[in-house]
């Protein structure tokens, strides 16, 4: 037990960790474009049209990938949060602020396709339901802590106020899941759940766990490659980052 | 597992929605190729600051 | 107790007192927070009085009549207790269909016997599958109701309960 726990810390330490995720990018670069590529061919190729909105409902295929990687890195970056402000550990900051972006670009992504496809299908770009209202305040916490880390010049002050800011954000995560559930919404349920069998043919349902995967392998590699920018600038001036850089010119 | 589409026109056509999906497609490719451009680059950045901010240090101490 | 323990007290009884506060506004937003009210509400008069506001509920079948001039669509939008009857001028979303979900943004008029559109939006369901499947289902369906309305014909005379067949499904009560 004690041996695990030192192995963890050994891992949460900046200069331990930055070799670690430097091997680790290739392999989920690999996944995400595997998982990709498998996932568009069955989609965008293979799978039949739906009974309802013909072929325009292939929208699916990034708008529930998005939409799941939205909220997911929220709750990641909140626990990092979390750590941060319960352990004071250095990696909890870099990791929250290395999320925040990909997090934002996936709640926008998540927000552009629903209304390319709610025009056709509803009649309307957008609405002011619950669902989508929800997920428009996502991308704002999203924006609003990063830009509240960036206007705070010291990183150890700024990661506890973004940390603080991204743990009061939390409550929006439920509330954006359980949107279609709670109140009267132009939104659709979800067709995919934990508690009910999904309510897709196998095929389109395959296609989508695909690129969810792509989509969940692309964050990951993008963020573990941020998180190595990150470190880099923060631990300017010690002993392993100088070493790095030396590595970096051989090259 | 065949192919649904029965020419290159139909599969851009989208059935009539093409506009509305590939305008969906195609934000969603351009954001998964700028994203990592814009990592690469900052890192590069990066780099390049710290080892020149090294060098002007290491010309100080000689 | 050791400062970390402090903190993460602190940080506990925090995200505590933010989780009963986000619950009592969410409360308090409840009624706000609901995009669209049921030809039920209306009925009841809980719809609000020369306001503008939206009802939602199914298209009944062989409602939906297009007037004379060609751009006015009359329908009766249902939630199976009570029907309303929906005017609107303008395009209609690609699946806007009879027995399907639809939202109405509008006002009352006629003494509130009539509902007045100025937007039509449909609301669909989060099944996805392909026209043959969807077909099958609603074949399997209507074979499943034939056969039950067929038990009910002959256990009329017998012991069978007479319940109902149970209405289909509001696509209010659909996606939970």
């Amino acid at each position: 037990m004690n041996n695990r726990l030192i192995n963890w810390f050994k891992y949460a330490s900046p200069q331990s960790f930055y070799p670690l995720a430097g091997k680790m990018i290739p392999w989920f670069v690999a996944l995400a474009t595997v998982f990709g590529l498998a996932g568009l061919w069955l989609g965008m190729v293979v799978a039949p049209t739906d009974f309802q909105q013909g072929e325009g409902y292939r929208i699916i295929f990034i708008h529930v990938p998005a939409s799941w990687m939205s909220m997911f890195i929220y709750l990641v970056m909140a626990f990092w949060a979390a750590l941060g402000l319960a352990y004071n550990t250095r990696l909890s900051g870099m990791m929250a602020q290395a999320l925040a972006p990909t997090g934002a670009l996936m709640a926008f992504l998540s927000l552009w396709t629903g209304a390319l496809w709610g025009k056709p299908m509803w009649g309307t770009w957008w609405v002011w339901d619950a669902r989508l209202t929800s997920e428009l305040i996502l991308l704002f916490l999203y924006i609003g802590f990063i830009a509240l880390q960036a206007s705070i010049d010291d990183p150890r002050r700024a990661d506890k106020a973004g940390a603080v800011l991204a743990l009061v954000g939390v409550v929006n995560i439920p509330i954006i899941y359980f949107s279609v559930k709670w109140w009267n919404t132009l939104h659709q349920g979800s067709s995919v759940s934990l508690t009910k069998s999904p309510s897709m043919a196998i095929l389109m349902l395959w296609a989508m766990l695909l690129m969810a995967l792509s989509f969940w392998m692309y964050s990951i590699a993008v963020a573990l490659y941020r998180a190595r920018t990150i470190m880099l600038e923060r631990e300017r001036g010690t002993e392993w980052v100088r070493e790095v850089l030396q590595q970096e010119g051989a090259k | 597992m065949s192919i649904h589409w029965n020419s290159f026109g139909e599969f851009l056509a989208m059935g009539g929605y093409g506009l509305y999906v590939w305008g969906s497609f195609g934000i969603t490719a351009a954001i998964m190729f700028m994203e990592p451009i814009i990592a690469v680059r900052n890192r590069k950045n990066l780099v390049a600051r710290l080892k020149r901010q090294a060098r002007a240090e290491r010309n100080k101490e000689q | 107790m050791k400062p970390r323990q402090k903190r993460i007290a602190l940080i506990v009884a925090g995200l505590v007192v933010l989780g009963i506060a986000a619950t009592l506004v969410l409360n308090a937003l409840n009624s706000n927070i609901a995009l669209y009210i049921s030809p039920t509400d209306v009925a009841a008069g809980k719809a609000p009085q020369g306001k503008a506001f939206r009802i939602g509920g199914m298209v009944k079948e062989g409602s939906v009549k297009r007037e004379a001039d060609g751009v006015t669509v009359n329908f009766i939008v249902t939630d199976t207790e009570k029907d309303l009857l929906v005017a609107y001028k303008g395009i209609l979303p690609d699946l806007f269909k009879e027995g399907k979900g639809v939202v109405a943004q509008g006002k009352l008029a006629d003494g509130g016997t009539r509902f007045v559109a100025s937007e039509v939006l449909a609301k669909h369901d989060e099944n996805y599958m392909p026209p043959e499947a969807a077909k099958a289902v609603g074949d399997a369906h209507q074979r499943a109701a034939d056969n039950k309305a067929k038990a009910e014909a002959t256990g009329a005379a017998g012991t069978a309960p007479a319940t109902p067949a149970t209405a289909e499904k509001s696509p209010l009560k659909t996606g939970y």
